[in-house]
């Protein structure tokens, strides 16, 4: 490439003096990458790091005044039945979450990715609540969840004769959790229909041919060729989902605010409540790093998946 | 497996429909609900609106002061997206063309911030926000989201550079372009179709994110659509007709956005994270 370039202008000569070449082609200079930089530190990594520092602490978020109290605040947490009920929460939520919702979405991508005439219109009314805020999400199903017999879901269930079914979706505290899973996912099972849309695009269609001349069946082609290749849209689908899910907050904050008692609390709930409600910012950051370790716990292994899979691909 | 329209898919056409008309059932609840008066929702809860009334709109958007939350919402969004754009491509920029072990260090730097819980930092933050007299400002909100928004920003913008082809930039060099007026005229144009799911992506999160703006401006009269909507449905929560006729209003604008441009808002999403 350097045969090509015959007088070096200014700025090369610069960068060819000090020896700095990107891959083929002029480094840029380091300020673009400074502004970024600078505001991510001051947003993400000061407070972060501040952060984990103090759930090592007793600081009560007023002030500078705070002392080192060691593990205090995660042996405060192992006995704390509130945080325990929360932690097992959030991990039920992020399952459920992540098999129905997915679950859901792989079988409406499967559903619109045909001939079907209304495939482009239900894409998207499926889709739609994507881009809708979580809070009037939350709401809407709030009206719908009402307990009253002929108001939202229970009105619904009696006008087609399931009135026997009706219930107090929110306010019975073994349903309220399934309840709200049932909004994230009505919520968010389009994104993941999309994403599999994408991945089922990708399948190129003479497989199928080829499968159907030698006589394989719908479930067999299903098996055997469309769902390994969909396999980067699932690692995609279920990371979005699991991170999802173990940070959930709006939706209980605006559903049932953690109840009934702390039957919806879940990580974020509680180190919320500990931090604005109780001004305990050290046990509450104590909880957040649990938080954080969970989700980078996911995380790195999904991404190691991830790689794998298409290193291997 | 596109094939000919069959009796099978007849069937599979009458099940996705039905499928979408049971999705949709607490949208007409809501929807209705917002058109009747409060003796029709007593009487006929899920029957359509006879006769259909207006008033609980108007009564909605004053009473949570929309028109000023949509303003506010705007400003916010427009302001973060476009430092985002900015200050993320740059970087992106720099990041994928610049081959040393300082830059790729940098780079796992912000691929670290898209794993983060923003809740570790959250308090902290806070802090910081208020000792820097922004809490209530529409600055705090903009530097608050650029920051919390840009590791996915630089994420996208880094992948999508380094499949494009040096030679460009070498070029408007050689012509005496300056590093910024290359990135200006001739990188940034070629960016177009990840700076679009940039865009979408971080305008559909920051417009209806709710913790922050609740947190960061509660009571500041600069409220956003979610935090105004949030104070309206606890204060009229009975009055089912007005809460319905503010969630409608407030989910609108960013509907109707939605249904213009739904097919870069759906490849968006679907392409986003592929990088």
């Amino acid at each position: 490439m350097t045969a090509t370039v015959a007088p070096p202008p200014e700025s090369v000569r610069r960068n060819a003096v000090r020896g700095k070449k990107g891959r083929g082609g002029i480094a840029p200079p380091w300020f673009f990458a400074v502004p970024a930089l600078l505001v991510y530190a001051l947003v993400m990594l000061y407070p972060s790091i501040v952060g984990a520092g103090s759930a090592f602490t007793d600081w009560s978020g007023v002030g500078e005044q705070r002392s080192f109290v060691g593990l205090a605040n995660f042996k405060q947490l192992i006995h704390d039945d509130q945080a325990l009920g929360a932690l097992r929460n959030t991990l039920f939520l992020t399952v459920a979450i992540v098999v129905v919702q997915n679950g859901l979405g792989l079988l409406l991508a499967l559903g619109v990715h045909t001939t079907i005439k209304s495939r482009m219109l239900l894409r998207v009314i499926f889709f739609a609540p994507v881009v809708v805020s979580p809070v009037m999400v939350s709401f809407l199903w709030k009206y719908v969840y009402n307990p009253a017999p002929d108001a939202g879901l229970n009105a619904a269930l009696g006008a087609v004769g399931l009135g026997s079914l009706r219930q107090d979706w929110l306010g019975n505290p073994s349903l309220a959790i399934w309840s709200v899973a049932f909004t994230v996912i009505w919520q968010c099972a389009g994104y993941s229909m999309v994403i599999f849309l994408a991945g089922l695009e990708g399948v190129p269609p003479e497989l199928h041919e080829s499968a159907m001349v030698d006589g394989a069946g719908t479930v067999a082609r299903f098996r055997h060729i469309t769902w390994p290749l969909l396999a980067p849209a699932v690692t995609i689908n279920v990371m979005l989902s699991t991170v999802g899910g173990l940070t959930l907050f709006t939706q209980i904050i605006a559903m049932t605010n953690g109840g009934p008692g702390y039957a919806t609390d879940t990580l974020s709930t509680v180190l919320y409540k500990q931090a604005f409600v109780f001004g305990k910012f050290g046990y509450s950051t104590a909880v957040a790093l649990v938080l954080a370790v969970f989700v980078a716990a996911v995380s790195f292994i999904q991404i190691g998946y991830l790689r794998s899979r298409e290193t291997a691909a | 497996m596109r094939m000919a329209y069959r009796p099978r898919t007849f069937v599979l056409e009458l099940v996705m429909v039905a499928v979408a008309v049971a999705f949709l059932f607490p949208v007409y609840a809501l929807v209705t609900l917002a058109f009747k008066d409060p003796g029709q929702i007593a009487n006929a809860p899920l029957s359509p609106p006879n006769p259909p009334s207006v008033d609980s709109f108007g009564t909605a958007w004053q009473s949570a002061s929309l028109g000023s939350a949509l303003l506010n919402s705007t400003l916010i969004t427009v302001s973060s997206v476009l430092a985002l754009i900015v200050l993320g491509s740059l970087a992106a920029y720099f990041l994928a063309r610049r081959a040393s072990r300082l830059s790729y260090s940098l780079y796992i730097l912000f691929l670290v911030g898209i794993i983060l819980p923003f809740q570790l930092g959250m308090i902290p933050l806070y802090q910081l926000v208020n000792d820097l007299g922004l809490l209530g400002t529409y600055q705090g909100m903009i530097l608050f989201y650029t920051g919390i928004q840009l590791p996915f920003t630089v994420f996208l913008y880094t992948g999508f550079i380094r499949s494009l082809p040096a030679d460009y930039t070498h070029a408007a060099l050689i012509d005496g372009a300056s590093h910024l007026q290359a990135f200006r005229h001739v990188i940034f144009p070629l960016l177009r179709p990840i700076t679009g799911t940039v865009l979408i992506l971080n305008a559909v999160h920051i417009w209806n994110d709710f913790f922050t703006p609740l947190l960061y401006l509660g009571g500041s009269g600069r409220e956003t659509v979610p935090v105004r909507i949030f104070a309206f449905v606890n204060e009229y929560t009975s009055d089912y007709g007005l809460v319905a006729a503010g969630l409608v209003l407030a989910a609108l604008p960013i509907l109707v956005v939605f249904l213009v441009l739904q097919r870069y808002v759906i490849r968006g999403f679907s392409s986003g994270l592929k990088g």
